[in-house]
C-alpha cells in the first residue's frame, strides 16, 4: 500500500531504526511498510497514525481511491 | 526491537532443550532395543519416547508464532512454514506413489521432519527473492 511514512519519518530526522523503536517493531517491518511490500494490520496502522498525530488516511493511501484517481 | 526478538530466543532455547531431550531418549532406547532389554508392551512406550521431543518442536513453533510480537516477522515465518508444508507434503506424496509402485524403497516417517526444516530454508530463500528479506 502506498504511504507517506518515509516522508513523515524524514521530516522528523528519524532513522528506520528510530521509528521501529518507537513503534516497537523491527527495522525490517518499517522498511517493508515504507516500500509498500507489507500492509500493516489495523492496530499497527493506528499506532503509526497516533505516533505522527495524523489520521490514518493522511499516511496510507487507500488503494481503491488511488485506482479511481480520487487521489 | 530486532527480528531476533525475545520470542525467537525463547524458541531457540526450547529447541535446544528438546534436542537434548531427544538425544537423551534416543540413545538408551536404541541401546535397549539392540540388546533386547525392553520387554513386551513397554517397547511401544520406548519407541514413542524419542518422537515426543520432535512433536515438541512443532509445539514450540506454534508457541513462537503466538509469542512473536512483530507482525511482519511473524508473517515471514508463517510464509516459511507454508513453503515447508507444501514442500514436505509434495515430497511425501510423490515418494508415496513411487513407493506404491515399487520403484523406490520405503522411507522412514521421521524424514518428514527433516524435509520440513529443509522446506523452511526454501521458504526463507523465497522470502528473500520475493520480499527482499527473510526472518533468518
Amino acid at each position: 500500500m502506498e504511504n507517506r511514512l518515509r516522508l513523515l519519518r524524514a521530516q522528523r530526522n528519524w532513522s528506520q531504526q528510530d521509528l521501529a523503536g518507537r513503534l516497537e517493531v523491527s527495522r525490517q517491518s518499517v522498511n517493508a511498510i515504507e516500500t509498500g511490500k507489507y500492509d500493516p494490520s489495523l492496530p499497527l496502522a493506528f499506532r503509526i497514525a497516533e505516533l505522527f498525530e495524523l489520521p490514518i488516511e493522511e499516511i496510507f493511501v487507500s488503494p481503491s481511491r488511488r485506482s479511481s484517481g480520487a487521489i | 526491537m530486532t527480528a531476533r526478538s525475545t520470542a525467537w530466543k525463547t524458541y531457540n532455547f526450547r529447541i535446544i532443550g528438546l534436542s537434548l531431550l531427544y538425544a537423551g531418549f534416543l540413545l538408551p532406547v536404541v541401546y535397549g532395543f539392540k540388546h533386547h532389554l525392553i520387554p513386551g508392551a513397554l517397547q511401544y512406550v520406548a519407541a514413542v519416547l524419542p518422537a515426543l521431543p520432535i512433536v515438541g518442536f512443532f509445539v514450540a513453533m506454534g508457541r513462537y508464532l503466538v509469542e512473536e510480537p512483530d507482525e511482519y516477522v511473524r508473517m515471514l515465518r508463517v510464509r516459511e512454514m507454508l513453503w515447508a508444508m507444501g514442500f514436505t507434503l509434495s515430497c511425501a506424496t510423490v515418494w508415496g506413489f513411487l513407493d506404491s509402485f515399487g520403484l523406490v524403497g520405503h522411507a522412514d516417517g521421521y524424514w518428514i521432519v527433516i524435509l520440513w526444516y529443509f522446506g523452511q530454508g526454501i521458504g526463507a530463500v523465497a522470502n528473500k527473492l520475493t520480499l527482499g528479506t527473510s526472518a533468518c
